[in-house]
């Protein structure tokens, strides 16, 4: 009997509770089936909320028995993250915040130890403490590793929407014939310099453009890393027969790129979008003569 | 932390320039089929391009293996596999490290092909081979890449 | 001279001479073969006739690596030994921005939205080209 071996002090506390989660899976799956956690995701029917509770205490005694209580990278885990992950998500979709999963996922700890408090209720206090210690850890790992799968699904859900919001808060202006903008307003960051790259590049295919501009009036900062977004849209749209201009580079920036030491020589710089489509228009063998009549007329 | 889904995992030769274009145009067909953005496409293909010539060219020879995975997150990736029994690679620092805007990284292509993924490992001994394991997902990683 | 001739080529790389210019159709993948084959064929030709310009339409390749990269610039730097001048016209959005994500931004290497671009940009130097763009492709 594994509690007289606990109480010659045998037993390795973590094999202990791998044997005790192996022994008491069926109680522990019904028990877990009826805690919030379960009961809101499996909706269907019961006996599937009690399969996957089995799943998980299978999960559990298998990374009990490789030793790593406290590493959410063991490989017990793997087979349980897919499905956590959807529990994760269908709690998420229902509206559960991140803390109330964790919360729901930390009910399901005393449903287990009290059963181990139980079973070892005759074992010297210092084994029971040992034990109860391995387990609660484990079930602590097991809501790190159930909170990791859901930050990471919301996380690619906002990633997936903020790209949406990306395609949509980038429109590309035709200015002239063979000439196209893009007014880029607010913080730079790599996957909306990205999504401003195949914009622009696109626009280039699509009107012809044999010139596109940049405008960054409205980005606040500039670091090395837009600065080298900007460079590589700048050399992409090179390779494709055109030429592009950044205008809208405000004194501050101009001292920050200095200041990073950042080299931009490579690229051709306007001072305004005005500066850059005159230069532009120049360039298509366009010139902007002032009307006399016009100004006589103006105020 | 990925898992195969184990539907399809394909295996081409690399022997021949023959063999550089089946490996092209399946790696297309494959990122088409998952989703791929076009650029992504692009980008995966031409990474599978230089590493499957490296194997050729560097490694006499070898095979490339493709199998669709899926994050924990349910999101939609290839990866690749290139395995030569080549001489290895002596300094993989010096062979990822080709200059990036010298241009002059034009014989391994290696660290290029490391720009072009998402996610890019190489095991490389001397006498015995190397093996270089490329992922990209259809949407951006769930963790952030190494800084190049 | 004005006529539009096919350039014999064993490859499935169309070639066209209109007038002093090469016109270079690239399309779908390449063997590296046939490009190192084009290569050396292009060379021939600018060499041995009065060849001042090589445009390379890339509108129908959908894959750029390191090597083909390396063939537009070898084609340019040598085509410019010869004197004449090397465009490559209608490189994809795709393509250019993972040429630049490769470390390849070929800065020797001319280029153009279109075919009938390039062959503008090298009319406005090459003075003497014909009407190249009406002329079209006969049997050889």
């Amino acid at each position: 009997m594994p509690e007289q071996q606990a109480a010659e002090h045998q037993t390795n506390p973590v094999e202990e509770v791998e044997a005790f989660l192996r022994r008491r899976r069926e109680q522990i799956a019904q028990r877990w089936a009826d805690a919030t956690l379960f009961r809101t995701v499996f909706t269907v029917s019961r006996d599937e909320a009690v399969e996957a509770g089995r799943t998980v205490v299978e999960a559990l005694a298998a990374v009990a028995a490789s030793g790593r209580v406290e590493d959410a990278e063991a490989d017990g885990f793997a087979v349980v993250r897919e499905q956590l992950a959807r529990t994760a998500h269908s709690r998420a979709r229902a509206g559960a915040t991140l803390a109330q999963i964790s919360a729901e996922m930390d009910a399901l700890r005393p449903l287990v130890t009290d059963l181990l408090l139980d079973e070892l209720s005759e074992a010297p206090a210092e084994h029971l403490r040992e034990c109860t210690t391995a387990l609660t850890v484990l079930m602590g790992t097991l809501r790190l590793v159930m909170l990791e799968t859901t930050t990471i699904a919301g996380q690619e859900l906002i990633n997936r929407q903020r790209l949406e919001l990306l395609e949509i808060a980038t429109p590309v202006i035709k200015l002239w014939e063979g000439i196209v903008a893009v007014p880029l307003i607010g913080t730079l960051d790599s996957a909306r310099s990205q999504v401003v790259m195949e914009t622009l590049l696109d626009a280039v295919v699509e009107q012809h453009a044999r010139i596109a501009i940049l405008d960054i009036t409205g980005v606040p900062t500039v670091d090395s890393l837009v600065a080298q977004h900007l460079m590589k849209t700048v050399a992409a749209a090179r390779l494709m027969g055109a030429e592009c201009i950044v205008s809208g580079i405000r004194p501050a920036i101009a001292q920050t790129i200095v200041h990073l030491g950042i080299d931009l020589s490579s690229v051709l710089t306007r001072a305004s979008l005005a500066d850059a489509l005159a230069y532009a228009l120049q360039q298509q063998g366009a010139h902007i003569v002032p009307n006399p009549a016009s100004t006589v007329e103006a105020r | 932390m990925t898992h195969s889904t184990g539907s399809v995992s394909a295996c081409l030769p690399i022997h021949s320039d023959l063999d550089l274009v089946r490996v092209r145009q399946h790696v297309r067909q494959m990122t088409a089929q998952l989703g791929f953005r076009l650029v992504e496409q692009t980008k995966l293909v031409t990474a599978a391009s230089e590493l499957a010539r490296n194997a050729l060219i560097h490694g006499g020879g070898g095979q490339m293996e493709c199998t669709p995975v899926s994050s924990s997150g349910g999101v939609q990736g290839l990866r690749l596999v290139f395995s030569d029994q080549g001489p290895g690679i002596a300094d993989l620092d010096q062979a990822l490290s080709d200059g990036y805007t010298s241009g002059e990284g034009l014989g391994m292509g290696l660290g290029g092909a490391r720009r072009l993924v998402h996610e890019f490992s190489i095991d490389s001994r001397r006498g015995v081979g190397t093996t270089v394991t490329v992922t990209s997902w259809t949407s951006r990683p769930p963790r952030p890449r190494e800084a190049p | 001279m004005t006529g539009a001739a096919t350039f014999p080529h064993e490859g499935h790389v169309p070639v066209l001479r209109l007038g002093g210019v090469l016109l270079v159709t690239l399309q779908g993948d390449l063997y590296d073969s046939t490009a190192e084959q084009l290569q050396q064929d292009i060379g021939a030709t600018v060499a041995d006739s009065a060849i001042n310009g090589v445009v390379i339409d890339l509108s129908g390749v959908e894959v750029v690596d390191s090597f083909m990269g390396r063939v537009l610039s070898d084609v340019a730097a040598m085509t410019r030994l010869l004197a004449a001048q090397t465009v490559v016209a209608g490189m994809r959005p795709a393509v250019a921005i993972t040429l630049v994500e490769l470390g390849l931004t070929l800065p020797g290497l001319r280029t153009a939205l279109n075919t009938e671009e390039a062959l503008r940009l090298l009319g406005a130097e090459v003075s003497a080209l014909p009407r190249a763009g009406r002329a079209h492709r006969e049997s050889p």
